[in-house]
């Protein structure tokens, strides 16, 4: 390992000089460098804005935020690494972070520095890639408050930073929003969002759009209204709240709100579809994925669950909770909204992914948005006018039968409401749903989505609502368990045009990490026994492994170093919801423990141990 | 001091105390803002049998403060950090529970002016009341009330207050009591201890009614047993606390009754104050 890091050494230093020039003009002077992205990627991800900026997502020499560019491919052009030569990969260098919890995030890489966020307390570390050993330039502890840990309600996870325009911006657990100096690790702005004595934690990495930083909260646990804020870039200022509950000016619906389908259209929906003043503690959520489509100029995203979780206390719709919108990047006006889950039973929060690709579908070129759903659902969904072209189930469900695409409704199977008093089994998928918040990824390449996900079923027994002020929480007896063929997690390539799947990697345990794709035809992702695999994006064939300390849950990235070589990097450290009887030291006889979580990764124990470390590898 | 209250008291003391106390001091979990039970100035009746049981062990007590929230007993008993929580459902399976020391039961709360004389759920004029209910957020249960209700279709009519409350106020939980009072709802149904506490203080007299059936069928419980909690395999510890509790039960019985914890197990003659 250390011969292998002095090589790795070696050749950085050699690149040092070379490169220093380009380095300092990413670096000092904050201006982002020249595209790099091949046409093709430019066509799916819209990466030049009408406004003339170039965004550096598109250049795939860096990694500037999680998903990597606005339309969350997720996806590389880079090939020196490939099907062919994969097998030499190894580990250059390791980094430990000195936090125990989930690890989340995706690494960022920045002209000659790479940038790495840590679960609570969120060290933000600076490390520099022209140097042997990547050696921290700096780092950044925001002390957030200890007691937000008691606030969380899974994990003390943090999804990860966003570079843009010289600063780097991230949320703290505590209700922060920070913006960094890039080169320095200095402080820009501090913004104070939400607080956590009213139950709202923040998970989410922001994204950076025109100047404005879209944040949203955590924390439907607790009873907390949702809501997507717009902070501006430069002074941290809020410029815009849209609550996911509560009436049309509140929800930022005005008079261009046109929603594709009936049911979503009517005054002031976020109060006629509750019981009275229930939307006000009615959960609706934002902790997962934006993406932006800057040719259509808008944003897109999805609102969690609706609380209380109880389904029977809150008849109606319960808008706009489990919701998708399409926005207004400046003013956060609503363009569209598509409820992807009305009066949702089984805690399917809206957060995941959408994937912003153009795609061929019978015989006409459409501006999609892709939806890998917790509902189990595959959504396409034509972009600029919330249609849903398709939804296929991408893996078992049975807690609805379909998405009717006249009217756009779910269609739930009433055998399998929750109702305190009756134990309903076999509900499929369980509540982290088919997919949980792990980003898939896109490759334009082969055409197919990349979509890590679990394999989970649940019964839930509504008996034990005995919830007594003043005592310790007694969750309702959630129990999961494996799905069809016993496998819990699985990796699979998706094909968007046909609605179908191409192949599948099934996976012993939940697969929690996100994947990306590379030109390379390699699709790259982590286990939550600590595997960090590389597959064939064709095939899936199993082409590379390599044995990390900790379970996997973050987001791999892949970047080409100072030395002109391509990297590839994951954070690993396991917990999150899914890790969190490794994490969070749960008992394991607590069948009911982290909602139901710890029945299914009780073994998860014997197979690792918590501990961060991030980890980079190259030929 | 309220907006700051969180910052301040609690979370700095966990380090602290853990730290710090004597190497023989009784280490107790509680909550530093969730009157009536317990808050940092020790004015909960949980504080008060917490000073009762270091007594009878002859330690002194010390705290490690955490919110009463999911994961309460993994952050504090759990971790290590501190031995005992004062007050927990009996048989919780996350800990190991003393005998109970007593038996509450969700309560009707009222304007006493009103006249209400509301005393079960199957009263049909709750249909058209006004009623405010404790709740918690989307995780998973809810409180006995929450579902009762809407199991006879009241939904429309019902008012969720979060049982957590909003915590940089000085006793968050009280807002569903306050509620009655002003007449923002016509009756709520309350935990006992805290409708007991609260309904005491109120400027306003309110009438405290325990709710009818004590079990909604098919299994919906309204009365519980508290009891006391330890880490699970301190077994030697938790029959040192079942001692004390057999022992001391009248003066815990005492200081229940100062608190106005309303009782199903105890005659009323003995909840002395209780209303």
């Amino acid at each position: 390992m250390r011969q292998r890091r002095l090589l790795a050494g070696r050749r950085n230093a050699r690149a040092f000089v070379t490169m220093a020039s380009m380095i300092a003009l990413a670096v000092t002077a904050c201006k982002p460098e020249p595209s790099r992205a091949t046409p093709s990627v430019n066509a799916q991800t819209g990466a030049a804005p009408a406004n003339g900026e170039v965004d550096l997502g598109a250049d795939d020499g860096q990694w500037v935020r999680p998903a990597k560019d606005f339309a969350s491919t997720r996806f590389s052009a880079l090939s020196e690494i490939n099907t062919t030569n994969v097998k030499n990969l190894k580990s250059v260098t390791t980094f430990s972070t000195g936090v125990l919890r989930g690890h989340e995030a995706a690494p960022l890489v920045v002209g000659g520095t790479m940038y790495i966020i840590t679960p609570f307390p969120h060290f933000v570390y600076a490390l520099d890639l022209t140097k042997p050993g990547l050696p921290a330039k700096w780092s950044y502890n925001p002390k957030p408050e200890l007691a937000s840990q008691g606030v969380a309600c899974c994990d003390v996870v943090n999804r990860g930073l966003v570079y843009d325009n010289g600063r780097l911006f991230f949320n703290t657990l505590d209700d922060h929003t920070i913006a960094l100096d890039a080169a320095t690790g200095q402080p820009v702005w501090n913004t104070k969002v939400g607080d956590i004595n009213l139950g709202e934690t923040i998970t989410m990495a922001p994204l950076v759009v025109k100047g404005r930083v879209l944040v949203g909260n955590s924390g439907g646990e607790m009873g907390v209204r949702g809501w997507l804020k717009a902070l501006d870039e430069s002074s941290g200022k809020v410029v815009w709240t849209a609550y996911h509950a509560g009436p049309d000016s509140d929800v930022l619906i005005g008079p261009n709100f046109k929603p594709f389908y009936a049911k979503d259209r009517g005054a002031n929906l976020g109060v006629s579809s509750w019981p009275p003043d229930a939307w006000k503690i009615g959960g609706g959520t934002m902790w997962g994925w934006i993406s932006y489509d800057p040719d259509a100029d808008l944003i897109y995203y999805g609102s969690a669950n609706p609380g209380p979780w109880n389904p029977e206390v809150r008849p109606g719709d319960n808008k706009w909770t489990s919701t998708l919108f399409a926005r207004r990047p400046e003013t956060g006006e609503a363009v569209w909204a598509y409820q992807l889950s009305p009066h949702d039973l089984h805690d399917y929060d809206g957060i995941n992914e959408q994937i912003l690709i153009d795609l061929d579908i019978g015989g006409r070129k459409r501006k999609t948005l892709v939806r890998p759903e917790r509902n189990g659902y595959v959504y396409v969904m034509d972009r600029l006018t919330g249609e849903v072209i398709s939804a296929n189930a991408y893996g078992f469900v049975n807690a609805s039968s379909g998405v009717d695409l006249k009217t756009g409704a779910l269609q739930y199977n009433p055998e399998k409401e929750p109702k305190v008093g009756k134990v309903i089994r076999d509900i499929c998928p369980a509540a982290p749903g088919m997919k949980d918040w792990q980003p898939s990824s896109y490759s334009p390449k082969t055409g197919m989505l990349y979509i890590p996900h679990q394999n989970l079923c649940m019964d839930e027994e509504g008996v034990s609502a005995n919830y007594i002020a003043g005592t310790p929480y007694v969750g309702m007896n959630v129990k999961m368990y494996p799905g069809p063929g016993g496998n819990r997690g699985q990796v699979q390539a998706w094909n968007p045009v046909t609605g179908k799947q191409v192949w599948a990697v099934k996976e012993d345990l939940p697969v929690w990490s996100g994947t990306v794709a590379t030109a390379g035809d390699l699709v790259f992702y982590g286990t939550m026994d600590g595997w960090f695999k590389a597959l064939d994006a064709r095939t899936g064939a199993l082409l590379w492994q390599y044995k990390t300390g900790s379970g996997i849950i973050g987001q791999p990235i892949t970047y080409k170093g100072p030395d002109g070589h391509q990297y590839v990097a994951v954070l690993s450290g396991i917990g999150g919801w899914a890790g969190a009887i490794v994490a969070g030291g749960l008992d394991p006889r607590d069948s009911s423990a982290a909602a139901g979580f710890v029945n299914v990764t009780r073994d998860l124990p014997s197979k690792t141990t918590k501990g961060g470390m991030l980890y980079v590898f190259s030929l | 001091m309220t907006a700051h209250f969180l910052r301040l008291l609690p979370f700095g003391a966990l380090l602290l105390v853990s730290g710090a106390a004597p190497r023989n001091a009784l280490r107790i979990c509680a909550d530093p803002n969730s009157l009536p039970f317990s808050n940092a100035a020790k004015e909960g009746f949980e504080n008060k049998i917490a000073e009762l049981i270091g007594k009878e062990l002859q330690r002194p007590v010390e705290y490690v403060w955490w919110a009463q929230r999911r994961g309460f007993v993994r952050n504090t008993l759990t971790a290590g950090s501190c031995d005992l929580v004062v007050g927990t459902a009996s048989g919780v399976e996350m800990l190991a529970t003393t005998r109970p020391y007593y038996k509450s039961t969700y309560v009707f709360v009222s304007r006493h002016d009103r006249g209400l004389g509301v005393t079960s759920l199957n009263d049909p004029r709750l249909k058209q009341l006004r009623i405010g209910v404790q709740l918690v957020g989307d995780d998973f249960a809810n409180t006995p009330p929450a579902h009762a209700l809407a199991n006879r279709g009241m939904t429309q009519n019902v008012t969720g207050y979060t049982v957590y409350g909003d915590y940089r106020q000085p006793h968050p939980a009280s807002r569903i009591v306050d509620a009655v009072a002003k007449g923002d709802v016509d009756i709520a149904v309350v935990w006992g201890p805290l409708a007991g506490y609260f309904a005491k203080r109120s400027p306003i007299p309110l009438d405290v009614v325990p709710v009818r059936p004590r079990v909604d069928l098919p299994y919906l419980p309204f009365v519980f047993d508290i009891a006391m909690g330890v880490r699970r395999g301190d077994s030697t510890f938790r029959a040192s606390i079942d001692g004390i509790i057999e022992r001391r039960h009248a003066s815990i019985d005492s200081i229940l009754a100062d608190y106005g914890v309303p009782r199903v197990d105890v005659s009323l003659a003995r909840q002395g104050a209780g209303q």
